[in-house]
């Protein structure tokens, strides 16, 4: 398994969470390394770019470009960085929310590599259906393949009902049906697909059709954002992993009797904000996680 | 669902309930309760309700803007409340505790904060 070395670590800590894949493990064994190469991504999520809230991020426009700088000091790029959605904080207001696109368009625009791959979160795309989010970033869902895993984004926030909806289900069904029942798949989307906290709208209304779909396939990874905190839940053999945000975190499911943004701590700046490394273990279709928080200037 | 289905099933709601207090009548005994619940950005008003426990209620929902949506999971009740139109849901609460209720229709900002809980009493 290939491990994020120390340095790169310790650049990381301080900001906050990025996914590494890596095909090495029996790679040797194996020989057949072409194939399975070792590799892995970033994850970052929730930045909400055009989030104002002093008592909950004072450095709300500083702490992006942090996170972008501090993925830029790795001295092993990522193969590809991925938001996996509420790249934008949600506004009443149509051309704001384009001006909010815009802005975040162009500061991950720094990122060495550009090899980044987007989707949308409720707040960039429940009140107009994605219309804005697509004109910058294309398709809300779609396929790609890397390295020998499957990777699918499937969008749950365009419809403000919290659906994917029949049409989506079916792309998704026909995607599915063009890979061996022992692929490696992993797949990007905004809300959980499981009833994590209801309560706090914490699922997505057919999200269990989509898990349904997942079920035959025996190599399924789910990566997901909107809950602003590290979560591991399993749906029989799939896993599931939400990311940290980059802007607030939100307290654990059920933990307090409202939901909201857990208030900045000056005694410990960033607390609770992040990205992470994935690392793709191919031969044992495994992911390790490394979180990595967010450092002050 | 379409519109059309979903205005034939809150008639159907209706008269099922319509049947059910002229039963009570005839019996003698107190119609179902029903609270009437206003949604709009970005609160429902009343946010809190409180409940017997065995007791029936229907709560009515209006919204005063654009469509919301009312969930209590632990009722595993859940009715999208459309402008102009009244969202019935029919509870019989059965444990006692305080549940919360959000409004799952994403609505603006402000939506996050839409919620609200129902108690249940003896
Ligand atoms: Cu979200
Ligand atoms: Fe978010």
């Amino acid at each position: 398994m290939h491990e994020i070395d120390r340095r790169d670590f310790l650049k990381l800590a301080g900001l906050g969470g990025a996914v590494f894949a890596s095909g090495l493990a029996g790679c040797s064994a194996m020989g057949s390394k072409a194939a399975q190469e070792d590799f892995y991504f970033v994850q970052l999520s929730d930045t909400h770019w055009g989030f104002n809230g002093p008592v909950v991020n004072p450095d709300a426009k500083g702490t992006l470009p942090k996170a972008v700088a501090a993925v830029n000091s790795l001295d092993r790029q990522p193969d590809f960085i991925v938001f996996t959605g509420d790249l934008t904080h949600t506004t009443d207001d149509p051309q704001e929310r384009r001006r909010r696109l815009a802005e975040f368009k162009q500061i991950v625009g720094a990122l060495k590599n550009p090899n980044v791959r987007f989707m949308p979160g409720e707040h960039d795309a429940s009140l107009d259906r994605g219309q804005a989010w697509s004109e910058f970033f294309g398709e809300t869902h779609y396929s790609f393949d890397h390295k020998g895993v499957h990777f699918v984004t499937v969008d749950n926030v365009s419809d403000p009902a919290a659906r994917i909806g029949e049409a989506q289900l079916a792309w998704l069904k026909a995607d599915l049906d063009r890979q061996d029942k022992d692929a490696r798949i992993v797949v990007f989307t905004h809300r959980p697909l499981f009833d994590l906290y209801p309560q706090w709208d914490w699922a997505t209304r057919d999200g269990a059709s989509a898990v349904e779909l997942l079920m035959p396939y025996r190599n399924v990874t789910v990566f997901y954002g909107h809950i602003h905190q590290e979560h591991h839940h399993m749906t029989g053999h799939i896993a599931h992993h939400s990311a940290k945000s980059l802007i607030f975190p939100l307290p654990a499911p059920g933990s307090v009797p409202k939901r909201e943004p857990i208030r900045w701590n000056p005694a410990e700046p960033y607390r609770g904000l992040g990205f992470r490394e994935v690392d793709a273990e191919l031969q044992q279709a495994q992911y390790s996680i490394t979180e990595f928080p967010i450092k002050g200037a | 669902m379409n519109p059309k289905r979903r205005r034939l099933l809150a008639a159907g709601a209706v008269s099922a309930i319509a049947g059910a207090s002229f039963a009570a009548c005839v019996l003698a005994q107190t119609p179902e309760q029903v609270i009437h619940i206003t949604a709009r950005k970005f609160a429902f008003l009343p946010g809190e309700i409180t409940l017997k426990q065995g007791v029936p209620v229907v709560l009515e929902f209006v919204t005063a803007d654009v469509v919301m949506g009312f969930s209590a999971p632990d009722f595993k009740a859940r009715a999208d409340i459309i402008p102009g139109q009244v969202a019935r849901v029919r509870l019989v609460p059965q444990q006692i505790g305080s549940f919360d209720f959000v409004c799952d229709i994403f609505c603006g900002d402000g939506h996050e904060g839409m919620s609200g809980k129902i108690h249940v009493v003896a």
